[in-house]
């Protein structure tokens, strides 16, 4: 039975998603009314930033080291996983007063 | 007296002075009327940064002209919306019709400008020119506002505007 086997196939590839350790998370970053919040946070390498623009302007998540280039449209979001580790400060290059640091572990 | 009041908002404008500040506290401009200049304000600096877009010869400042109508349009549009939403009708207005009058005779001034000539005027109007709005934003319009939806919306344009005289600021002594 054909669906049978898709169906334990699915099966198999959820348990596969459960079993696989979940250590990568996943973190928010708001920009909202010109300011970046948490100014200050943590990750590790593996994790995945989701920046938030809940503004009507359009913004960029700039690293100063050149590390990402994120441009945000207007009440639009986009993800970035974090491959290096480091600190590293970051702004909007439309914004530049929008300042703040992001710190990388290993 | 409306009048009395837009007439110094529109001479600081002009001159580009501060001497808005302490100019008839007690005359306050009503919510349609803030609207309209706040709306006239913003077309204002979306014309320059489209004539800048032409003209510029600086990489830096074509940029800055497109961060200015990147900006200035956000903000018009959301102002566009809210007005629509609490049912009110932007009112024509003295302040209105100088701010509009000096910006087509500096329009018309830039446009003889070329090259690096038209980048420094350019940029030091747009220094000039927020100076003057963010005092005006500042002093009379937000603390004159009554609807608590649009003194927001004026106090985020005034965090913005701030950021713009910032930049142009910037952009000015670069050119230097």
């Amino acid at each position: 039975m054909r669906s049978g086997r898709l169906f334990s196939i699915s099966i198999a590839l959820v348990v596969a998603a459960l079993v696989v350790p979940a250590r990568a998370a996943t973190i928010e970053i708001t920009m909202e009314n010109l300011v970046i919040s948490p100014a200050e946070i943590s990750a590790k390498v593996g994790d995945t930033i989701t920046w938030i623009n809940k503004d009507v302007f359009a913004h960029t998540a700039t690293a100063k080291n050149g590390d990402f280039d994120v441009t945000l449209p207007p009440k639009k979001s986009a993800a970035s996983i974090l491959k290096k580790a480091g600190t590293i400060d970051y702004y909007c290059r439309y914004h530049p007063n929008m300042k703040a640091t992001l710190k990388v572990e290993p | 007296m409306f009048i009395r009041w837009s007439a110094a908002l529109a001479a600081a404008i002009l001159l580009s002075s501060p001497a808005l500040q302490g100019a008839c506290a007690a005359d306050k401009p009503t919510d349609p009327q803030i609207a309209h200049i706040a709306y006239t304000a913003g077309v204002i600096d979306i014309n320059a940064a489209k004539q800048a877009q032409k003209k510029a010869k600086s990489k830096d400042v074509k940029a800055f002209a497109e961060d200015m109508l990147r900006d200035h349009e956000a903000v018009n549009k959301q102002a566009l919306a809210l007005v629509k939403k609490l049912n009110v009708t932007p009112e024509d207005n003295d302040t209105s019709k100088a701010l509009s009058k000096q910006a087509s005779d500096k329009l018309a001034e830039l446009d003889k400008l070329d090259g690096a000539a038209f980048d420094k005027a350019y940029v030091a109007n747009e220094v000039a020119y927020h100076k003057a709005v963010n005092g005006a934003l500042e002093t009379q319009l937000i603390p004159s506002a009554s609807n608590a939806e649009l003194k927001s919306l004026l106090q985020t344009g005034l965090k913005i505007f701030q950021g713009h005289q910032q930049h142009a600021e910037h952009v000015a002594a670069e050119l230097k």
